[in-house]
């Protein structure tokens, strides 16, 4: 596994890294990047990334706005191009994924549904056209009971409230079943209690399915709430790399990822002083 | 004439999105409801007009009302203005010849032909323009020039070419309902949202089915706004070129009267027009209701 920074060695060293990926079946996707820039124009947004992501884990990438972060989410599912480097995405049984493939899927800050499908159709464009449509309506029926939003299926999309949009684009993300699913901050646009229903529904949904998640976010909170682990992106390079140990379901409030979210904090301000 | 194939456009987009009618209507209908509660029947029947599209005929009729009154009254002169019973007149005796089914047919054939072959071409250029920067390179800039010339200022010369046979109406109407079918269409499909775009994209859809399932749903409104607005031209169109070179049609049928000072045959002529192109609008915004229901501004 390839860690870049003293810090994430020294953060290794003190828990089991891994050890809830391990546990859960594999179904997720490998992650690696070798190397990677990305710069628009004369600006280096990103700048030599090395990262390993080991199938099932969940990944939170935090940073001050325009580090980065969403950019890096961008070229690993295959939106944006790198202009170096390299990544690879590797299934479970070995086989690469595609982006744009079924195995490869995100979700935005807005749920970009389309408003003249109904809500049952929406789910099934995350289902391409191959299936027949028989069964394409059966796995949207099933996905959209999973997201709590099973008697919803035939409404229009402009008639749902903001949390339950995202729902929906959560379940089109979650009916072909990908090996690793792409979180571009889907909770942004959310109201704090909605949110918090959201991050637990995302807990769920990944424990059960055991894809790879990387969700970027500006919400440290949110990053202790649901990650494995955590990287702190700032100028364009990791600058630190943070395993949260404690088990889950995670407690808001909890004493250990308060301090964790400190430490996070003074990171991102001021990452000399803060010594991590 | 130039102008008004563009500006109105937009005034119309804004308008059709903003302003439903029933959300228009709406506070207006909970008064006259609120305030007749005498009887069942009238309290029904005030809230059916309220509520539906009756409203929009209490005005029409309440002139038709005042226009009679003046008429018997003596207060209008027959061979200026006719009283409404007098057109209905008309229009009994008309109808019993045969003249003005005939008249209408032939104008609404005249019309709709020009209307295929004008705005068939309007809507596949928009789209070619709207997904195809070459396309739109190649033929965007001949188009402005042309739309910037008035079409009815062609009318001598249609009249040179094709004399005043069908073809000059045709080529007419063709001409005025091709733009703005063309422009609305391109606007539409440029401002499908970005967003969508990439989102069908990313779920794996090919060109045919980013197309059906995202682009052209996406530039259906604007497209309506297009055709509404193309059969207004269409019949503003036929109006012009039927009054001033036809043989047969209403607007033949008001020249001819007109000779004869038959004013109640004028005024029926203008009417029919009227209703025509109110007609053709309300079946345009049945279209676009059947097929914009997921558009919270076309629900009911």
């Amino acid at each position: 596994m390839a860690i870049h920074t003293a810090t994430s060695r020294r953060q290794a060293a003190a828990a089991p890294v891994y050890a809830g990926a391990a546990a859960r079946p594999q179904g997720g996707a490998s992650v690696t990047l070798r190397g990677l820039a990305r710069a628009f124009g004369d600006k280096q947004v990103l700048r030599h990334v090395d990262l390993h992501i080991p199938a099932g884990q969940f990944v939170a990438i935090v940073g001050k706005s325009g580090c980065g972060k969403s950019t890096l989410l961008r070229l690993i599912v295959g939106l944006d191009q790198p202009t170096g480097g390299h990544i690879a995405l590797s299934g479970a049984p070995g086989g690469e994924e595609e982006p744009g493939s079924s195995g490869v899927r995100i979700m935005f800050q807005e749920p970009r549904l389309l408003p003249w499908e109904r809500v049952r159709g929406n789910v099934e464009v995350g289902l391409g056209r191959d299936l027949p449509k028989a069964e394409r309506q059966a796995i949207a029926t099933r996905t959209l009971e999973a997201v709590a939003l099973g008697d919803r299926g035939g409404e229009w999309p402009s008639v749902l409230s903001g949390g339950q949009k995202q729902r929906v684009a959560l379940a089109r993300a979650l009916a072909s079943g990908p090996r690793l699913l792409a979180l571009d901050e889907p909770l942004g646009a959310l109201d704090a209690l909605t949110r918090i229903d959201m991050q637990r529904l995302i807990e769920k949904v990944w424990r059960e399915q055991g894809f790879t998640a990387i969700l970027v976010t500006h919400d440290v909170g949110e990053a202790i709430a649901l990650a494995d682990r955590i990287l702190v992106i700032d100028q364009g390079t990791i600058a630190a790399d943070l395993v949260v140990a404690s088990p889950r379901p995670r407690h808001r409030g909890d004493p250990e990822l308060a301090a964790l979210e400190g430490r996070i904090i003074d990171a991102l301000f001021n990452d000399q002083a803060a010594g991590i | 004439m130039s102008d008004a194939t563009l500006k109105p456009v937009a005034t119309a987009a804004a308008g059709a999105v903003a302003f439903p009618p029933e959300a228009a209507l709406a506070p207006a209908a909970g008064e006259p409801a609120a305030a007749v509660k005498t009887t069942r029947s009238r309290a029904t029947l005030t809230g059916r007009i309220a509520n539906g599209n009756l409203i929009g005929w209490v005005v029409p009729a309440l002139i038709v009302v005042i226009w009679e009154t003046l008429a018997r009254a003596g207060y209008l002169q027959p061979n200026v203005l006719p009283a409404p019973s007098a057109i209905v007149a008309a229009a009994i005796r008309l109808t019993a010849s045969g003249q003005l089914p005939e008249s209408i047919g032939v104008s609404t054939l005249r019309a709709l032909a020009g209307f295929v072959v004008g705005g068939g071409i309007g809507l596949a250029l928009g789209l070619a323009n709207g997904l195809s920067r070459l396309s739109e390179k190649l033929t965007d800039t001949s188009l402005q020039m042309v739309r910037n010339v008035p079409h009815l200022a062609l009318i001598p010369l249609v009249i040179l070419w094709f004399g005043i046979d069908e073809g000059a109406k045709l080529f007419l109407v063709a001409l005025g309902v091709f733009f703005p079918m063309y422009i609305n269409t391109l606007h539409g499909i440029r401002n499908v949202d970005p967003q969508l775009v990439e989102m069908g994209r990313i779920y794996g859809m090919k060109q045919g089915e980013l197309f059906w399932r995202v682009i052209l749903p996406g530039a259906l409104p604007s497209i309506f706004v297009g055709l509404r607005y193309a059969l207004g031209i269409m019949w503003l169109t036929l109006i012009v070129a039927e009054t001033i070179a036809a043989e047969s049609g209403i607007g033949h049928m008001a020249m001819q009267a007109r000779e004869f000072l038959l004013v109640d045959v004028v005024m029926l002529s203008i009417i029919i027009y009227a209703l025509l192109g109110k007609a053709a609008d309300s079946i345009a915004r049945l279209l676009e209701r059947l097929s914009l229901q997921w558009h919270p501004a076309y629900r009911k």
